[in-house]
């Protein structure tokens, strides 16, 4: 192999072309200066995006790796640019979302002086990265970035920080890229035991009433077409958490709905009629169990976890199935037998027209002269064929698009999840279009989140991305607010907002809207920002003062979620 | 119920990897009792023992998150029962009482501690043991107001006739290189 004398910093731009990378979101500053400096002779190789904060720039490499499922990429400076990532970091941690942040720090010799710009970013991410190292000479450069994608991408993802010192940067190096293949103490998956497949198997085939809950790992695994063969030869419904939601198309018939608090009334009550319970790829989280000790009290549990950590975390487990995905479900799909669950299913089928009735007729179809957010999704989800990225921010809205709006292909739905991150979506959508140029990217959001990271309207303008922005106006943190009426006695504290002139603020920088609040204006109001070329800003002015149902009240089990006030 | 438990950690030796460990005790607000950091029988590969007061079933999650840490290659735990553990401590006691009795003398021999080091002032015994054992000779020899007295973390290892540790590296090489 040759090599080639370079400095640190174009050994970093380098190590990343090695790696595939063709997007970086960052923020220049003092201490990577030398990085971008580098950068400039790469403009052709490489698109970088200047966001406007660096929040902005780690939501952004976010969207970007959870429409693509390679690592986003982001740049920021030492000090206060550092510290700005943190809340995307946290995010990206607890959502297994594979990225690769680079920090630029002081030079080496001023560590630990409380240098202009300098804090300790290493010691503060080492509880929201998977990994992080701090490189002090630039000869570890190469070997740290590779480190860095191989630990980010394979097993559960997650994100991994590299801080760079000023004068690694600007240091010389010979060059030469080696992909990093593995690590002695680290080991990404377990092959999956043949013998666990098997008592998984055994309980499959006894079961009368099994069911599915799929998350993330379905999509973070590939398993998509995996998890299809698999329920289609076993006959077992499906429901899902929101980080798997879009890895089984909504019309599939074995699709059951949504997991958790403000999920589907059938999968949540019969989570506790079920005698078995699969679990692919998720993790028993909080809001998807409601109360634990209440929690599937009939049923086995097989979980089907790339991370061994997973396993009897919160819910005990029959039969643990290591490994990934996509193979252990294949090896399931060989070995079960065929079936059919009529009977079980009507049970859903029962829930469903339930819930039609008293929750989903009233928000997708009001008679009320209020909009609701129900009907501005519905919308949304019909006018884009059924088939846009739906990106979501953080609260009611988020969890009614993830109810209402409709997919058929994976890799669709980009939300905050575990960390509930308010001001994710329009940053995320920014990266989310970037990575999947091709299709059509909605993004939905809040009042309050909106505001949260508005100026990124600013990278959406300059780089004329098309995202389609709904914003849901209530003039109210909607979900708080909701809280308060059912839980705090309608002490409404702190939840209400004296907005601007959406639409103002988005010409101020360059992007077309309207308002709308009208019910008879709604279709075309839908219609002409899915018609417009170019980023677009539809603010949608809704009832006030609506609740998101059913509902699990915090610590109340799953099936006693709640239809109607 | 809470019990002692001893957890055994090994890994590579990388900056900040303390923090990392620790961490995964904080965040579940345990403390740590005892905690003993050095190289192992195998060069590069440092073992952490460190002990806490806990459930199993809490104790075992802390361990599968610690196997989960980058440079940790393996995480055991094992109860006291399970392994032969021990402590150093040392006391400084003033030198008259000596001089005046062999009451610090019966203590020492009785206890199997030993004298480190003597000078016109003071004395420097040490004893290793459990807990209770060098606090027992505290007790004795605090009659004699002990001017200074530290006692270390734990070490231990298991009563299991084979190594573990070089087992575990043969097979990890060899599933990673399964996987070329």
């Amino acid at each position: 192999m040759t090599t080639k004398r370079v400095t640190g910093s174009e050994a970093l731009i380098l190590s990343l072309l090695e790696e595939g990378v063709d997007t970086i979101f960052g923020y220049p500053g003092g201490a990577i200066m030398p990085v971008y400096d580098a950068l400039y002779d790469y403009d052709k190789r490489v698109n970088h995006i200047l966001t406007r904060h660096e929040q902005g720039a780690i939501h952004g490499a976010q969207g970007y790796a959870r429409v693509t499922g390679k690592a986003g990429v982001c740049f920021a400076t030492s000090g206060p640019g550092a510290t700005n990532l943190m809340t995307g970091i946290a995010d990206a941690m607890i959502d297994s979302t594979p990225l690769v942040c680079i920090t630029g720090q002081v030079a080496s010799p001023l560590l630990g002086t409380d240098a202009f710009q300098e804090s300790d970013i290493l010691g503060m991410s080492i509880p929201v990265t998977k990994w992080n190292y701090q490189v002090t000479s630039p000869d570890e450069i190469p070997q740290a970035i590779a480190q860095a994608f191989y630990i980010a991408n394979t097993g559960r993802p997650g994100p991994v920080l590299i801080d760079l010192t000023k004068d690694a940067q600007f240091g010389e190096l010979d060059f030469e890229y080696k992909k990093c293949t593995k690590i002695r103490s680290y080991v990404p998956e377990t092959p999956v035991d043949p013998h666990a497949v098997k008592e998984a198997v055994d309980l499959i085939d006894a079961a009368k009433k099994p069911l599915i809950l799929f998350g993330h790992g379905i999509i973070i695994g590939r398993a998509e077409q995996e998890l299809k063969e698999f329920i289609e030869k076993t006959g077992i419904p499906a429901a899902w958490t929101i980080m798997g939601l879009s890895a089984l198309p909504t019309d599939h018939p074995l699709n059951v709905g949504m997991l958790g608090m403000h999920g589907n009334y059938g999968p949540n009550v019969l989570t506790n009629e079920a005698d078995l319970i699969i679990a692919v790829g998720m993790r028993f989280d909080d809001r998807v169990t409601g109360k634990v000790s209440e929690y599937a009290k009939k049923a086995k549990i097989i979980h089907i976890e790339i991370d061994p950590a997973e396993i009897n975390k919160i819910i005990k487990v029959n039969v643990k199935v290591l490994g990934d995905s996509k193979k252990a479900l294949k090896m399931l799909t060989y070995n079960a037998k065929e079936n059919k669950h009529e009977d079980w299913l009507n049970e859903f089928k029962k829930c469903a027209e339930i819930e039609q009735e008293k929750v989903i007729n009233r928000d997708l179809h009001p008679v009320k002269p209020g909009l609701t957010m129900g009907e501005v999704i519905r919308l949304a989800s019909e006018k884009s064929n059924h088939d846009a990225i739906l990106v979501t921010d953080v609260g009611q809205h988020q969890m009614i698009a993830q109810r209402y709006f409709k997919f058929k292909h994976s890799r669709s739905n980009v939300t905050s999840g575990g960390l509930g991150t308010m001001g994710f979506c329009l940053p995320a959508s920014m990266g989310a279009q970037i990575g999947a140029p091709d299709r059509k990217v909605i993004a939905v959001i809040g009042d309050g989140g909106f505001q949260m990271t508005i100026q990124e309207l600013g990278t959406i303008a300059q780089n004329k991305l098309p995202v389609k922005i709904i914003l849901l106006n209530n003039n109210f943190l909607g979900m708080v607010r909701q809280w308060q009426q059912l839980f705090f006695e309608k002490r409404y504290s702190f939840t209400e907002l004296q907005n601007p002139d959406f639409i103002m603020i988005g010409k101020g920088f360059g992007i077309d809207g309207h308002k709308v609040d009208k019910r008879e204006d709604l279709e075309s109001s839908v219609q002409k920002m899915m018609d417009h070329d170019g980023p677009y800003l539809l603010e949608v002015v809704i009832e006030k003062e609506d609740n998101v149902f059913p509902m699990v009240p915090t610590g109340a089990s799953v099936s006693d979620v709640i239809l109607e006030p | 119920m809470k019990k002692e438990f001893i957890i055994t950690v090994y890994s590579e030796n990388h900056i900040g990897l303390l923090t990392r460990i620790t961490i995964v005790f904080t965040r579940r607000k345990i403390n740590i009792e005892s905690l003993t950091v050095s190289e192992s029988a195998i060069k590069g590969i440092y073992k952490f023992t460190i002990v806490i007061k806990e459930t199993e079933a809490q104790t075992q999650k802390v361990v599968n998150q610690l196997e989960k840490l980058i440079d940790v290659l393996k995480a055991f735990y094992h109860t006291n029962e399970e392994m032969i553990y021990q402590e150093i401590a040392l006391y400084k006691v003033p030198i008259e009482p000596i001089y005046e009795s062999d009451a610090i003398e019966k203590i020492v021999r009785k206890a199997g501690a030993r004298i480190l080091e003597i000078t016109k002032d003071y004395v420097v015994i040490e004893r290793t043991g459990h807990k209770e054992e060098t606090q027992a000779l505290f007790e004795e020899l605090n009659k004699f107001h002990v001017m200074q007295f530290i006692r270390s973390g734990r070490v231990a290892i298991t009563r299991d006739p084979i190594e573990r540790l070089s087992e575990f590296l043969k097979e990890r090489d060899a599933f990673l290189d399964s996987l070329d």
